[in-house]
């Protein structure tokens, strides 16, 4: 049966079929997919999170390898040994602390409330690493991170990523030779919450100078960098009361 | 008889040369442009393309018969974008760390020109195997071409090779930079991209002159 394809009643039900066919197949594909999704997500960020202390499977001088996802729930256990949530002067423990959406926080705080500030305490070899997670803006979209900081607020690892960097440029950001050189700058110049700033003018891309609070920019990459350096800055200043007691303890 | 006739060869391997859609049909450049700076990304992209205009082609090939002519570009549109998103869904869940190295590309596989212009011109008016062929064949086309970028690019902006240093270590002046060698920054943006599909074209054009026009 031949169908007059060109009827305007027939391109109307056309499309309200096509409409319904497709959007159902994409809402079951998305439902019975997100479970999977998310443990995926809950799985990387345990993997963010230690590889930023140190813990990771990194073999060679140029990849990034984190604890494989079999063993990562176990060795999460093991190094993170308290997670916190700090809401203005309260400070409670909670062990999914990991979980907190800062994105979520993020517009809380912006309509008036008192954000929820997860922080990580890990240890390892004896001494202790405070992790921060922090979040900011790239040049196309989201950029994110944890870095670990010492007791004198020295920094011992980050992890960065990205949602939509330029890869060859901006996606750079989640380079070992980028990331490696954080090791060792201080968050702190004299006693104001300086973070670190992504310099173009460093002068220094073996990155030897540690006291500077600079590291070596990305060519090509320079709001990437720039987006960088403010979310590390914002991040620090939002947890300075509690690094602040950090410090006061040694 | 063969798995693949005389006509159902060209189809594949056509595209390939003489009717490269990058380089002879000129479709396909802004990514061509925007995702180069890497050889890797330029396989994976040249990869999911590849899925994405199959599978495609062979969906509108055999819906050709009842889409409304009035409303084809939609049905295509809808088609592509739902292919896409499907992808990305199961990557996510079945192959997190692939999900991750795709990012930004699968959502721009949406946006190429040579997809849209195959369903026009090809899956709307062939059967099923064959539409599948012509997807298969114009795909590797562009990720041939988009592979040879990407080589250059990242050999000559970054001094490596999917990630591997190849002509030495740029900090610590080993290899080729021992003897005063230099990465050219600027090959690492999106005009030098555009210059190196004008060689192709250029070297292209000249070892076959009937690729020519008049005018």
């Amino acid at each position: 049966m031949a169908v007059n394809t060109d009827k305007n009643s027939y391109t109307v039900i056309f499309a309200a079929v096509m409409v319904v066919i497709v959007g159902s197949l994409l809402a079951f594909f998305a439902s019975s997919l997100s479970e999977k999704i998310q443990e995926n997500e809950r799985l990387e960020k345990q993997q963010n999170i230690l590889y930023a202390m140190g813990v990771n499977e990194n073999v060679d001088e140029g990849s990034v390898n984190f604890v494989s996802t079999d063993k990562v729930a176990g060795e999460f256990e093991k190094y993170i040994t308290e997670q916190l949530v700090i809401e203005g002067d309260k400070i409670t423990k909670d062990d999914n602390a990991y979980l907190i959406d800062l994105k979520k926080q993020e517009t809380e705080a912006k309509a008036g409330k008192t954000r929820k500030l997860p922080l990580f305490i890990g240890e390892k070899d004896g001494s202790k690493y405070y992790i921060i997670p922090m979040r900011g803006k790239g040049l196309w979209d989201a950029i994110w991170g944890f870095v670990a900081l010492d007791n004198n607020l020295v920094v011992k690892g980050v992890y960065f990523d990205h949602k939509g960097e330029t890869p060859g440029l901006g996606a750079n950001i989640k380079q070992r030779y980028f990331m490696d050189d954080f090791t060792g700058e201080s968050i702190l110049k004299g006693t104001e919450y300086a973070g670190i700033a992504v310099a173009k003018g460093n002068n220094d891309p073996t990155n030897e100078i540690k006291d500077d609070n600079e590291v070596d920019a990305l060519a090509g990459a320079t709001i990437t960098g720039n987006g960088l350096s403010a979310m590390i800055k914002e991040s620090v200043n939002l947890y300075k009361s509690y690094l602040e007691s950090i410090r006061a303890k040694n | 008889m063969a798995l693949l006739s005389k006509k159902d060869t060209s189809l594949i391997l056509d595209p390939l040369a003489d009717n490269n859609p990058i380089t002879i049909q000129v479709l396909g450049i802004c990514s061509a442009l925007a995702i180069t700076a890497e050889l890797k990304a330029s396989i994976v992209m040249a990869l999911s393309v590849m899925f994405v205009l199959g599978m495609g082609n062979v969906v509108i090939s055999l819906m050709r018969n009842i889409i409304p002519s009035k409303i084809r570009i939609i049905v295509q549109l809808v088609v592509v974008a739902a292919l896409v998103i499907m992808v990305d869904q199961v990557l996510k869940a079945f192959a997190y760390e692939l999900s991750k190295t795709l990012s930004v590309f699968v959502g721009l596989i949406i946006t190429n020109c040579i997809i849209m212009g195959r369903f026009e011109a090809f899956a709307l008016a062939n059967g099923p195997w064959r539409s599948f062929l012509d997807g298969i064949g114009n795909s590797a086309g562009y990720g041939l071409i988009l592979i040879i970028i990407g080589f250059f690019r990242e050999l000559l902006g970054s001094g490596t090779l999917l990630g591997f240093k190849v002509l030495g270590d740029p900090i610590e002046k080993t290899g080729l930079y021992a003897i005063g060698y230099e990465n050219n920054g600027f090959m690492l943006l999106s005009p030098m991209a555009l210059i190196v599909v004008g060689l192709i074209i250029w070297v292209q054009r000249s070892r076959n002159k009937a690729l020519i026009e008049e005018n």
